[in-house]
């Protein structure tokens, strides 16, 4: 494990929310990550583009140690996630995440699957907790929808639940992982109005997608991995425009 | 179904509406089958009445005579068969839970356990618990006595523990990792996860499997009369040797049994399979 550049307990807002030093991940003899690093500062937007396989989305589920990682040290604020003493719930607490197939819980209705979190993990009151919900529903322009069940929702609908879910827990960083990849093109606009008003109000995003120009419209920074580590990296004006790594800019021709 | 070539019909798979014919093919227990039992079995009293002298009561009549004393009996099956399904499915819960815990050591023993209870034979079961357990026991000073009635309950609560912890299994199984993954990063604990999140989605998957075991389950009571609980098998007989064990009165007597289960059990597999076909289309 690389030696700790800072104490955890001294995090302060300036400091890098997340921080990835030399991360390495393996399943079995295949390595998907051989070696990231990168800091994500307090209200900073992330997007990390690649080829399928690349590892975008193991990268970004061994931040809430969803996969844990083979070596290196990833800290979020001031939690350690690669200690194996790890407070895993504590970690995901600060980290929420959305997936690319909403996963939303099918026997719960919307405004139960945005409750349930807060009201059983973080223990909070429950009528406060449903205020709060109906306003996180509204905010991702599902009022009137509090009642029905994830399979009487749109793919869209679903996904802004999920967001919606992710959020009621307060989280300070949100992953998303290619949230846009399973929905028709008439609904990814809706999920990404929603993502854009998220980073717009300051919420530190980290997203995994494949849509360009929203990449470009909202990131602060770039990433772009291929094969397991990050080849190219910068502002969007940059990066798009002045790419220097030859398959970072075929990739770009590819998709652009 | 007529083949149209040369129209270029689409398959039958892709027709619904057609397949329906293929069920006409099938027929299915319905209740007029019910009915024309019943009526064959009158049938078979009757003319087994005719053969007999006119000094002895008619198997009709002896099955009315009867009948409260063999439907008490009837009672008693459906109450073991309810107390055993109500014990196993507790401990074949906790069996099943057993078999998906982390704990290798755990999970291998419940494995074993329910491996050895699913492929053992009812009756087998029953005889091991109704000669192995004592008919009472003492604790603190206090005699228990232990009934027939209560060691057979307990031998068919030991099968239906296993194949509810395989239904358990299967069911938990049967639901994509997604949702362990998006619960998990909602900082659900595992516990939570599997009684708040997995389990409830489960209850709808494993509810068909279930009433189909405890349909099996209220008919393998009568395997109780074996080892002389008093229920309806055991009274059947009894009725008959009371009646002098005249032949004729064999079969409308385990007839009358047979009924007996048929009414109880089969609006349970109708409602099963209502439940089976509701469940597929959502």
């Amino acid at each position: 494990m690389a030696a700790p550049t800072l104490s955890p307990a001294a995090w302060t807002p300036d400091q890098p929310i997340v921080q990835l030093i030399d991360v390495h991940k393996s399943f079995g003899s295949f390595e998907v990550l051989k070696g990231v690093s990168f800091d994500v500062k307090k209200g900073e937007v992330i997007c990390i583009i690649g080829p399928s396989g690349s590892g975008k989305s193991t990268l970004i589920r061994c931040i809430n140690a969803l996969v844990p990682v083979s070596s290196g040290a990833i800290r979020v604020e001031n939690i350690e996630v690669a200690d194996p003493k790890l407070d895993k719930l504590a970690l995901r607490r600060k980290v929420g995440m959305v997936f690319q197939q909403y996963n939303l819980f099918p026997h719960k209705t919307a405004l139960q699957n945005v409750m349930m979190a807060p009201v059983h993990v973080l223990g909070q009151d429950k009528r406060e907790v449903e205020e709060r919900a109906r306003a996180l529903l509204q905010k991702v322009r599902l009022s009137g929808k509090e009642n029905s069940y994830p399979g009487e929702l749109s793919g869209g609908q679903q996904q802004r639940v999920a967001i919606a879910r992710s959020l009621a827990m307060r989280p300070d960083v949100m992953l998303f992982d290619e949230v846009t990849a399973a929905l028709d093109p008439e609904t990814v606009k809706e999920v990404l109005v929603t993502i854009r008003e998220l980073a717009e109000e300051g919420m530190t995003c980290l997203l995994v997608t494949h849509e360009m120009n929203f990449a470009r419209d909202i990131a602060d920074h770039i990433y772009f991995t291929d094969r397991g580590v990050i080849v190219e990296h910068g502002p969007p004006a940059t990066f798009f425009t002045a790419a220097s790594d030859p398959r970072t800019r075929e990739f770009l021709s590819q998709v652009l | 179904m007529s083949a149209e070539p040369k129209t270029g019909a689409p398959l039958a798979v892709l027709l619904p509406f057609k397949v329906e014919a293929t069920r006409l093919s099938a027929p299915r227990l319905a209740p007029v089958h019910a009915a024309l039992f019943g009526a064959g079995l009158a049938l078979l009293a009757g003319t087994a009445w005719a053969q007999s002298g006119a000094a002895q009561l008619s198997p009709l009549e002896v099955i009315v005579k009867w009948a409260p004393l063999l439907l008490s009996g009837f009672v008693f099956n459906i109450l073991i068969s309810m107390v055993a399904m109500s014990l196993g499915t507790a401990a074949g819960l906790g069996l099943g839970l057993a078999m998906l815990a982390q704990n290798p050591l755990l999970s291998r023993i419940a494995w074993a356990l329910t491996q050895f209870f699913r492929n053992a034979p009812w009756l087998v079961l029953l005889f091991f618990v109704m000669f192995l357990v004592p008919f009472q026991v003492t604790i603190f000073g206090v005699r228990i006595p232990l009934p027939d009635w209560a060691k057979a309950t307990v031998g068919f609560s030991l099968p239906v523990m296993a194949n509810v912890a395989e239904i358990v299994r299967g069911a938990v199984r049967s639901v994509p990792s997604t949702q362990w993954e998006a619960a998990d990063s909602l900082a659900f604990t595992p516990r939570q996860i599997m009684w708040r999140i997995i389990l409830p989605q489960c209850v709808k998957r494993m509810l068909p499997p279930w009433m189909n075991l405890y349909a099996l389950v209220a008919m393998a009571t009568v395997q109780a009369s074996i080892v002389g609980v008093s229920e309806m098998l055991t009274l059947t007989a009894q009725v008959h040797t009371a009646e002098g064990g005249r032949p004729e009165l064999f079969a409308p007597l385990y007839g009358f049994a047979l009924l007996c289960f048929f009414l109880y059990c089969y609006p349970i597999d109708r409602f099963t399979a209502r439940l089976e076909r509701r469940f597929q289309i959502r």
